[in-house]
C-alpha cells in the first residue's frame, strides 16, 4: 500500500522537475532579466541568504493567521451549535451566512487596520471574519446530516437533545467541520497576507512581497511566495492528517478489512 | 418563502448590533470632539446621535454608509472620479474578462486532464496543491512584471481575476467531468462509443452541477482577485483602489460604501451565475 | 370507506391470550393521516388490535398499507390523529419516555463512528447504565447475537447480516418488554434471511419478549409469528388476523409442510383481496 502511494507521488514529482528545468532554461537562454523572471536557481540562492528575514516574516504572519483561524472557526463552530436550536434563526442565519461567505471579505483589511493597528491583532480580526462564516455554514450543514432514521433511534431511548447533540448530530457533523477547518486554512492564509498588503510593521510576508516588488526584488518575491506556499500547503496538511485520524470512519476514508 | 420572516428577523438584528457597535465605538472620538469644542453641556442622547453621524467614525452608523451610497452611486455623475459607479464599472471589467479567460483555459485544461492519463496523473496532484496555497500572494507580482511589458490598464488586473478564478474551476470541472461512475463509462463501452461521443453524450452532460458550481466560485473568485489587484495598482481606479484612498485618508464612510459595492456586486455575480445555473439544471434534469 | 374498514374490523376482544389479565399492545380505533402537497394521505383508517404478551405478532400488506406507520405510531414516533394506543397500560409516549421497547429499523442504523461494542453500549450510556453493568449487558448481548469477538470492529467492517444482528443486539441490550422490528431482514440475501429468521425466533422463545415484526415476505411471517395482521393500502387497515400456532421450537422444515402452506395460502389471499390494481 504504501509501496503504490509512493508510486502515485512519482509522476508529480517528474513533472514538476520538468518544469523547473525548463523555467530555468528559458530564463538562461533567452536571458530574462531577473525584475521580470528569476530562475529558480537565483530564487533558491536568494531563499539560502535572506533565511532570517524570510523566518520573521513567517512568525510575524504566522501568529495572525493562528490567532484568527482558532477565533473565528472556534467561534464559527459555536454558534453554529446554538443557532442549531432554533430552527427559525437556523433559517435566517443560513442564507444570510451563504451570502457572506460568497463576498470579498478581505476588503475589510483596511477597515480592521485602522480598528487594531498595524500589527498581527488586525491580521487575525481579518482571518477571524473570512473563517467564521465558512465555519458556520458548514457545521449547521452537518449538524443536520444525520439521518432521520438515526434520529428516531435517539428519540426511542428517549435521549434528551443534549444527548441526541453529543451522541449523535456532533460527530456526525465532523466531516463537515473538517470540510470548514480545511477550507479555511486557506482562506486564513490570503486574510492575513491580504491585510499586510493595507499596512504592518516592516516585518511579514505580504509586506516583504509588496515592498520587494517596489523595489524590484522579484527573486525576495518569489522566495516568500515559495514560504507562503510550503506554510499553505503544511497547514492544510495537518489539518488533512488530523481529520484522517478523527473522521477515520467517514465513507471517504474506511478500508473494509479483508 | 417561508424563511423570508427569519432572514428579515436576522438582518434587522445585524443592524440593531452595527447601530449599539457603532455608537459604543464612536462615543470615546465624539466626547474627544466635544471636549476640543469646550462643550461639556451635551446630553446622552445628544451623544449618541453625534456618535452615529461623524464625519471619520470609527464604524459608521448603516444610515451613514446608505447615503454615502445613494450619493455616489445615484447623485454623482458616473463619469466622476467620485462615483461609485465608475469604480464599479472598472472592477466589473476586469472580473468579466477575467473570469471568461479564466473559465474558458480551466475548463480547456480540466478537459485535457480528463482525456490525458498521464497528465492527469501528473498534473491533477499539483491542481490540488495549488488550492491549498495562498496564489493571491502573487498579485502584485504579476502587475510589477506585466508593467515590464507594458502592459498596463485593465489587462494585469483582468489578469491576475483570471488566474483566481482558474484553479477553483479547473478542479470543480475535473471533478465534473469524472462525475460518471463505472456502470455508465462501460455502458457507452458497449456501444463502442468513440472517446468524443463518450465526452459529450456521458461526461459534459452529467457535469453540468459542477460546472455552475465551479462558476459561481469562479466568478466570485475572479472578483477577489479583480480587488486585491487594484489595491496593488490604485492609480486606475476601481473598488480596491476606493477601499485603499479611504484608508489612506481615513475615509471610513468611504470604506463601507466601496465594501458595500464590492458584495453587492459579488452577490449579483454570483446570483446570475446560479440563476442561470437553476434553469440550466432543471431544464437538464437534475433535480435539486 | 369507512364502511370497508369496518367490514373487516376484528372482533374487539381481540386474540390475546386468556391468562393475560393486560395486553402488552392495545391499539384502539386509530387513524392517521398525513398531509402531503398531493393532499391528504390516509396512512391508517380505524385501526383495532390487541396485542398479549409474549406474542410475535408479524404485519404484513402491500407498501402503503401503514404497516410501518403502525409500528411507529406504537412507538411513539407518529402521532395518530385519531384513537388512542396504550403500551403496557401506558400511552405511547409515556412508554418511550419508561424505554419500554426496542425498536430495530430496516437499517442497522450503526454509528460508523462506534465499535460495535460501544453501538450495543449507545441506549446504556444514555439512560446511564454504570460502565461495568453496561461491559457486562454488551457481553451478553454480543453472545446473544453470536457476534462474540466482534465487539472490537467497526460497524463498516461487518456484513450487512452481521450488522442487522448487532442492531437486534443494541435493541435487546437494555432489556425491554418489547421488540418492535420494521422490517429487519428486508435487505438481506434469502439464506442470510432463513438464518436470522431462526435465531430471532430462539431469542424470542428464551427472552419471552413481545415482538411486532414488519415484513412483506408470506413466508417469514408465517414462520415466525403467533399471529399474522393482514394490511391493506388507501386506506391503510388491517383486513385479516390470522393465528399460527406452530409450536415454539419449529424448524426451518416446518415450510413444507401443508399446515404452513394452507396460512401461508390464506395470507396470500388476504393480500390479494386487499390489493387493487388500479392505483
Amino acid at each position: 500500500m504504501i509501496d503504490r502511494r509512493l508510486a502515485d507521488l512519482v509522476p508529480p514529482f517528474l513533472l514538476g522537475l520538468v518544469f523547473l528545468a525548463a523555467w530555468e532554461l528559458v530564463v538562461r537562454a533567452a536571458n530574462v532579466p531577473a525584475i521580470i523572471l528569476p530562475a529558480p536557481s537565483a530564487i533558491a540562492a536568494r531563499f539560502v541568504v535572506s533565511v532570517p528575514t524570510l523566518a520573521a516574516d513567517f512568525w510575524q504572519t504566522i501568529k495572525g493567521v493562528l490567532a484568527g483561524y482558532v477565533l473565528g472557526c472556534g467561534s464559527g463552530l459555536v454558534v453554529a451549535i446554538l443557532v442549531d436550536r432554533s430552527d427559525f434563526l437556523r433559517r435566517g442565519l443560513l442564507p444570510f451566512g451563504n451570502l457572506v461567505s460568497a463576498l470579498p471579505i478581505v476588503g475589510i483589511a483596511p477597515i480592521m487596520v485602522m480598528w487594531f493597528g498595524f500589527d498581527w491583532p488586525s491580521k487575525a480580526a481579518v482571518v477571524v471574519v473570512m473563517t467564521f462564516f465558512p465555519m458556520l455554514v458548514n457545521t449547521v450543514a452537518g449538524l443536520e446530516s444525520a439521518s432521520s432514521m438515526e434520529r428516531d433511534l435517539m428519540k426511542t431511548y428517549a435521549a434528551t437533545d443534549w444527548q441526541t447533540l453529543t451522541a449523535l448530530r456532533l460527530p456526525a457533523a465532523l466531516p463537515f467541520v473538517f470540510n470548514a477547518l480545511k477550507v479555511n486554512t486557506t482562506l486564513a492564509m490570503i486574510g492575513a497576507i491580504v491585510a499586510e498588503f493595507f499596512g504592518t510593521p516592516i516585518v511579514g510576508m505580504g509586506f516583504r512581497i509588496s515592498t520587494e516588488v517596489g523595489h524590484l526584488g522579484i527573486d525576495m518575491v518569489w522566495a516568500t511566495i515559495l514560504v507562503a506556499a510550503l506554510t499553505g500547503s503544511a497547514f492544510y496538511g495537518l489539518v488533512a492528517a488530523i481529520e484522517r485520524r478523527v473522521t477515520f470512519w467517514h465513507a471517504s476514508f474506511r478500508r473494509r478489512e479483508a | 418563502m417561508k424563511s423570508l420572516l427569519p432572514i428579515t428577523t436576522v438582518v434587522l438584528a445585524v443592524l440593531a448590533i452595527w447601530y449599539v457597535a457603532a455608537a459604543t465605538l464612536n462615543a470615546d472620538l465624539q466626547r474627544d470632539a466635544y471636549a476640543n469644542a469646550g462643550r461639556t453641556d451635551y446630553s446622552t442622547a445628544e451623544l449618541i446621535v453625534d456618535s452615529l453621524n461623524m464625519e471619520r467614525p470609527k464604524l459608521p452608523g448603516p444610515h451613514q454608509v446608505a447615503s454615502e451610497m445613494v450619493k455616489s452611486i445615484v447623485v454623482i455623475s458616473p463619469t466622476s472620479k467620485r462615483s461609485l459607479v465608475y469604480h464599479g464599472l472598472i472592477t466589473l471589467e476586469e472580473t468579466l474578462i477575467g473570469f471568461a479567460i479564466g473559465a474558458a483555459l480551466g475548463i480547456g485544461l480540466a478537459v485535457v486532464i480528463v482525456s490525458v492519463r498521464w497528465l492527469d496523473r501528473s498534473l491533477t496532484p499539483w491542481l490540488i496543491a495549488s488550492q491549498t496555497v495562498p496564489i493571491i500572494a502573487l498579485a502584485p507580482m504579476i502587475v510589477v512584471i506585466l508593467n515590464q511589458f507594458d502592459i498596463t490598464g485593465v489587462a494585469p488586473k483582468a489578469a491576475i481575476a483570471a488566474y483566481l478564478s482558474f484553479f477553483p474551476i479547473t478542479v470543480g470541472m475535473v471533478k465534473g467531468l469524472r462525475a460518471p461512475d463505472p456502470l455508465q463509462l462501460d455502458l457507452m463501452r458497449t456501444y463502442s462509443a468513440s472517446q468524443s461521443q463518450t465526452f459529450l453524450k456521458l461526461r459534459a452532460p452529467m457535469s453540468a452541477p459542477y460546472f455552475f458550481a465551479s462558476m459561481k466560485i469562479g466568478a466570485a473568485a475572479a472578483l477577489v482577485g479583480a480587488i486585491v489587484a487594484e489595491v496593488t495598482k490604485s492609480e486606475d481606479g476601481g473598488l480596491g483602489a476606493r477601499l485603499l484612498a479611504g484608508s489612506y485618508y481615513g475615509q471610513t464612510v468611504q470604506i463601507w460604501a466601496a465594501l458595500f459595492a464590492a458584495a453587492a456586486l459579488s452577490a449579483v455575480l454570483v446570483g446570475i451565475v446560479g440563476l442561470v445555473g437553476r434553469i440550466a439544471e432543471h431544464r437538464m434534469g437534475f433535480v435539486r | 370507506m369507512t364502511e370497508t374498514a369496518s367490514m373487516f374490523r376484528p372482533a374487539a376482544d381481540g386474540f390475546g391470550s386468556p391468562r393475560s389479565p393486560e395486553p402488552a399492545i392495545e391499539v384502539s380505533d386509530v387513524s392517521l393521516r398525513f398531509e402531503t402537497r398531493d393532499g391528504p394521505v390516509h396512512a391508517l383508517s380505524h385501526v383495532q388490535l390487541k396485542v398479549a404478551r409474549g406474542e410475535f405478532v408479524s404485519f404484513i400488506g402491500p407498501s402503503g398499507c401503514g404497516k410501518t406507520t403502525l409500528l411507529r405510531a406504537v412507538a411513539d414516533l407518529e402521532t395518530p390523529t385519531l384513537g388512542d394506543i396504550r403500551v403496557e397500560g401506558m400511552s405511547a409516549e409515556e412508554a418511550r419516555l419508561k424505554r419500554r421497547y426496542g425498536y430495530v429499523f430496516q437499517a442497522p442504523a450503526l454509528y460508523p463512528w462506534r465499535t460495535v461494542a460501544r453501538n450495543i453500549a449507545l441506549p446504556l450510556e444514555i439512560m446511564g447504565f454504570a460502565k461495568p453493568e453496561r461491559e457486562a449487558r454488551v457481553k451478553k448481548g454480543l453472545e446473544l447475537v453470536n457476534l462474540g469477538g466482534f465487539g472490537n470492529k467497526f460497524p463498516w467492517q461487518l456484513s450487512g447480516g452481521m450488522q442487522q444482528r448487532a442492531s437486534i443486539a443494541r435493541a435487546l441490550s437494555f432489556d425491554p418488554d418489547i421488540l418492535l422490528m420494521d422490517e429487519p431482514f428486508g435487505a438481506l440475501d434469502e439464506i442470510v434471511r432463513d438464518m436470522l429468521n431462526q435465531q430471532l425466533l430462539r431469542l424470542w422463545e428464551v427472552t419471552g419478549k413481545t415482538v411486532l415484526f414488519v415484513t412483506h415476505s408470506i413466508p417469514e411471517a408465517v414462520f415466525l409469528s403467533t399471529h399474522i395482521v393482514v394490511m391493506s393500502p388507501r386506506p391503510g387497515r388491517i383486513t385479516d388476523i390470522i393465528a399460527c400456532n406452530f409450536p415454539r421450537d419449529r424448524q426451518l422444515e416446518i415450510r413444507e409442510t401443508p399446515e404452513f402452506l394452507a396460512i401461508a395460502n390464506r395470507v396470500r389471499h388476504g393480500l390479494r383481496a386487499g390489493h387493487s390494481y388500479d392505483g
